[in-house]
């Protein structure tokens, strides 16, 4: 059993005595995740029980088709029933109720340790607005006289995003950041296949700093990717480097910026247009763009393209990893190439989805994008407007440099690069030096941060910066959050001083402790599902 | 806090951003509305110009379906914890992690296989990224597919395979709406990658012959990917027991809204095959022993193999797609158990079925594929009736109802057409309007 050690000597001494206050809460709070210790939901499976009846047959039906499902040949016919579990309806609810206990949302915990994400509070109204059977149970085929509602939403989104990030026009199709990425990678390709030149421009430059899609969209797609990584000095791209590598192969450059460090790239200019003078297309990621909203935008620096992450920058919730929501703006230029269909405004005032794009990429996904995604979207931009926009932008910045100077205090800790300057909405920092001290690694600092009910992420891999971590505080947190996170995280620094062990073996308050990691990497012993489990570690017989 | 971090203002944050890049006007967005209630009376105006599927009849699908979503799969996919959780740990997020190994391993059971993904953004990625995988695993160039395949599905798998990558069409048989084994036999090369087919096809017919489609697929050194409805699961032999490598299909069916087609989730699946294995893009979660006995685990599998460890030298790309809704269908199985698949399957085949009968009486409506096995959806071919389907659509639209989906642009071969889908959700009273309202459009 792991005791509680570290728990109790932080205990305030109780005193029952009659008309004594109740003592000061300690810093950090005493955080214990629930542990519910749940079985596998197969395991709770009771022969016969049931969650939900769907409709029978009716007899009057029956009576003119009789069960058409036995009239399928063999072979054609499931042969055994799935090997589903079988719940009853309340088994179920306590079961995902205690897993999602066991789960540390954004609206659970300060969240700022999960860096490049943007975790910002998302407005419950928002979510409530989806829910209606208006946005909900509306098929994507509807004849658009029925579906004028959610039509306007999207056009008006577009066009809200399309004056945040200074181009023309803007897809809402993708499902999230990455497939932004591929939807931008696939119409710089089908660019410069437009003018003849596709087997001639076969590379795209990228950035160490930039998030790994767009070095791997591009390498999907079918190009060449050269990366330019940071000057150790500034942690920016050079642009000598860019000039060394451009040329009449470039189809065009994928960059962030700020990149993952959050220090503003001020030559982006500069880059754009070594890239256009060699003919080559400049995309812009804007994933980070939270810190920049109505101070700076894709057009002022040049750009053809830019993509925003809607769960982001613009509030939709994180969902697990999704659904979320990716937007692609373009310039006019290549507004032709945008995946069909569009949402246009006819001239009587309605709205209508345009299919007739014949330059248009490939579907990026089904129909028009992730709508309930988009209805929060718009409706987080309709309650800022632009003043409200700038100030989440300054907000964010303001948070952000405020928890670097609480982060730098603790010793141990660096920010790499570019020292002594302003950071945009994050930091990537490095607790190297705390490593080398205490022979405590970044990831057991990590596991040791769950601890204390928050949430501490490395780094996009490779890891550059040693020992890293990533903060972005976004606008939602207040000043004394920030203390709070920047005293869990220097309680840890303590901890590790004090007595190592204790960090080596977290976590200790968590749902679960340490994973035994070597499994899940050996392909005689990893198990994907229940019945790899069954099968492989305890021998038994599954069907199939 | 300026003076805590010693800043003048928050421009000073600002500083390397050169004037030439600073917006020199503010946004020019609409004012705000700045109160709650503002801003859901100005949505729901909005929201108001629509009218849904409970309002309206709907036999809409082609690939996004009316189903019934039980209370809890929208109970539990609006906790809290999970809708706003994202990226962390085991140590934070173990539920996360169990919640989405166990909707993976209920697919498992489902597909009979053992490896299943977490979910990618749709089903559309899905097959698109199968087809990849099977190159990959050949070393080989074409991918064969079904010429009944929607056309937005194709277009995206185009997209997704260029430059390298060639994708043929296979026609079905006119008479069935299978795919044509002969066809098939024709188009395979010594440098087929994959041969994907769907069940059922995206036009509705139950693909019989997707036992020979794998054997022929096999027989020419290709993989065979089936596509597949999981709602039609409960009754219909999965992919894996037709002898697919790769299944591979969206979700959205399974306890997900419409949502407008934003209700999307796609899964791969395959056997517990090491060189299968490493050719999935997508995160791949597995359970482990932990320090404490008895007590079980979570985390990533093989994470070598995806661009978050590799860049560009991992397989094609992951990144955030659709994970709540892998949650959602994991409680969607679990609350239909077994018996519940079962009776769905039997309900929506019946109810089908039924609906084909009411239809193929209407004078001048034609069932190309009636003699064929159907699970949710058919075709109804209005060539007879001398009307087009948009022109029939309108006229139901105003009777309240959406009849299907037109196929004329997509299927010009149809003749003017429509693709209906009947689903648990339709009584037979729904069906007997729709019959009689369409016959009376077309009297």
């Amino acid at each position: 059993m792991t005791t509680e050690h570290d728990v109790a000597s932080a205990e305030p001494t109780v005193d029952y005595g009659p008309g004594r206050p109740i003592g000061p809460k300690p810093v950090p709070r005493r955080f214990h995740q629930a542990r519910w210790d749940e079985p596998i939901i197969f395991e709770l499976s009771i022969s016969g029980a049931r969650g939900i009846l769907p409709p029978l047959t009716e007899p009057a039906i029956a009576a003119v088709v009789g069960n058409p499902a036995d009239a399928l040949p063999p072979g054609v016919r499931r042969e055994r029933p799935p090997t589903l579990p079988e719940l009853p309806q309340n088994v179920v609810v306590r079961h995902y109720d205690r897993l999602s206990q066991e789960t540390l949302g954004a609206d659970l915990n300060i969240d700022v340790g999960q860096g490049t994400c943007t975790m910002k509070y998302s407005p419950k109204v928002n979510d409530q607005l989806i829910r209606s059977h208006r946005a909900a149970d509306l098929h994507p085929l509807q004849d658009e006289s029925t579906v004028q509602g959610m039509l306007e939403i999207m056009w008006r989104l577009e066009r809200l995003l399309a004056e945040i990030s200074g181009l023309d026009r803007v897809t809402l199709q993708p499902g999230a950041g990455s497939a932004a990425i591929w939807a931008n990678v696939s119409m710089i390709r089908a660019y410069h296949a437009s003018r003849g030149e596709a087997d001639r421009r076969t590379e795209i430059v990228t950035t160490l700093y930039s998030h790994p899609s767009n070095a791997a969209c591009a390498r999907t797609a079918g190009f060449d990717v050269i990366t330019l990584r940071p000057d150790p000095t500034t942690g920016l791209p050079r642009l000598d480097d860019l000039r060394a590598v451009v040329g009449e192969r470039t189809a065009g450059l994928l960059i962030t910026n700020p990149e993952d460090t959050g220090i503003f790239n001020p030559d982006i200019e500069s880059f754009v247009r070594v890239v256009h003078e060699a003919g080559g297309l400049a995309s812009y990621d804007q994933a980070n763009a939270n810190g920049t909203l109505g101070i700076t935008n894709a057009a002022k620096a040049g750009f053809d393209l830019c993509h925003f992450n809607l769960h982001k920058t613009f509030s939709t919730p994180h969902a697990c990893g999704g659904p979320a929501a990716g937007a692609s703006a373009v310039t006019a230029r290549l507004a032709p190439f945008l995946p069909a269909p569009t949402v246009e405004r006819a001239e009587d005032g309605a709205f209508y989805l345009d299919h007739d794009r014949p330059l248009a990429i490939g579907k990026i996904r089904p129909w028009y994008g992730v709508a309930p995604n988009l209805i929060r979207a718009y409706a987080w931009i309709m309650s800022l407007g632009a003043d409200g926009l700038r100030e989440v932008a300054e907000i964010a910045v303001l948070n952000n440099n405020y928890l670097m100077k609480r982060i730098l205090e603790i010793a141990g800790v660096t920010a790499p690069y570019a020292v002594g300057r302003r950071r945009i909405e994050q930091v990537r920092y490095s607790w190297q030096g705390l490593t080398d001290e205490t022979g405590v690694t970044s990831e057991e600092i990590g596991w040791r941060a769950a601890d204390h009910g928050v949430h501490f992420w490395q780094s996009h891999h490779p890891w550059v910066v040693p020992e890293p971590s990533t903060f972005e505080p976004t606008e939602s947190y207040s000043r004394a959050d920030l203390d709070e996170y920047a005293a869990i995280l220097a309680r840890v620094a303590q901890e590790a001083r004090a007595d190592p062990d204790l960090v080596h073996t977290a976590p200790h308050r968590s749902a679960v402790h340490r994973n035994a990691h070597a499994p899940l990497d050996d392909p005689d012993r990893w198990a994907v599902t229940w019945r790899a489990y069954r099968r492989k570690i305890k021998g038994e017989e599954v069907d199939g | 806090m300026l003076d805590e971090v010693g800043a003048a203002s928050v421009d000073d944050f600002y500083a390397d951003i050169p004037p030439s890049l600073r917006l020199d006007r503010p946004l020019d967005l609409p004012p705000p509305l700045r109160s709650e209630a503002e801003l859901v009376r100005h949505v729901e105006e909005l929201l108001a110009r629509n009218r849904s599927t409970r309002e309206l009849l709907s036999f809409l699908g082609a690939g996004c379906y009316q189903h019934h979503v039980p209370a809890v799969c929208d109970e539990i996919n609006g906790r809290a914890e999970f809708l706003t959780a994202y990226a962390g740990e085991p140590y934070e997020d173990h539920g996360r992690f169990q919640a989405l190994f166990e909707y993976c391993s209920m697919m498992g059971e489902l597909l009979l296989m053992d490896v299943v993904n977490v979910p990618v953004y749709d089903g559309f990625q899905a097959a698109a990224t199968a087809c990849r995988m099977a190159a990959r695993l050949t070393g080989r160039r074409f991918v064969l597919v079904p010429a009944t395949m929607g056309r937005d599905k194709l277009s995206k798998i185009v997209d997704y395979l260029r430059p390298d990558l060639v994708v043929e069409e296979v026609a079905a048989d006119p008479a069935t709406g299978e795919l044509s084994l002969d066809a098939l036999r024709a188009a395979l090369c010594d440098d087929t990658a994959a041969v994907l087919y769907e069940i059922p096809t995206y036009l509705g017919v139950v693909e019989t012959g997707a036992a020979a489609i794998c054997e022929i697929a096999h027989e020419g050194g290709a993989l065979a990917i089936g596509s597949v409805d999981p709602s039609t699961l409960g009754i219909l032999a999965p992919p894996a027991s037709a002898g697919a490598d790769l299944a591979c299909g969206d979700i959205q069916p399974l306890g997900i809204h419409q949502h407008f087609g934003g209700g999307h989730a796609g899964f791969i699946a395959s056997h517990d095959v090491l060189r299968v294995v490493a050719e999935f893009p997508s995160r791949l979660f597995g359970i482990t022993p932990t320090a404490e006995s008895g007590e079980y685990g979570f985390g990533d599998v093989f994470y070598e193999r995806t661009s978050f460890a590799r860049r560009e030298d991992g397989k094609e790309w992951v990144g955030t797609a659709a994970a709540l809704w892998g949650i959602t269908a994991g409680v969607y199985l679990a609350l239909m158990g077994p018996a519940g698949m079962r009776e769905l399957g039997e309900t929506m085949m019946a109810r089908t079925r039924y609906a084909m009968a009411r239809l193929g009486a209407i004078p001048g409506v034609r069932l190309p594929f009636a003699d064929s096995h159907h699970v949710k959806e058919f075709v109804v071919d209005l060539t007879a009736t001398g009307r087009t389907a948009a022109e029939v659509s309108a006229a139901m639209v105003e009777r309240g109802i959406l009849p299907g989906v037109d196929l004329s642009g997509q299927f010009p071969w149809l003749g003017p057409s429509m693709l209906v889908a009947v689903t648990e959700v339709h009584t037979r009273a729904d069906i007997d309007r729709l019959a009689d309202s369409l016959a009376e459009v077309l009297a």
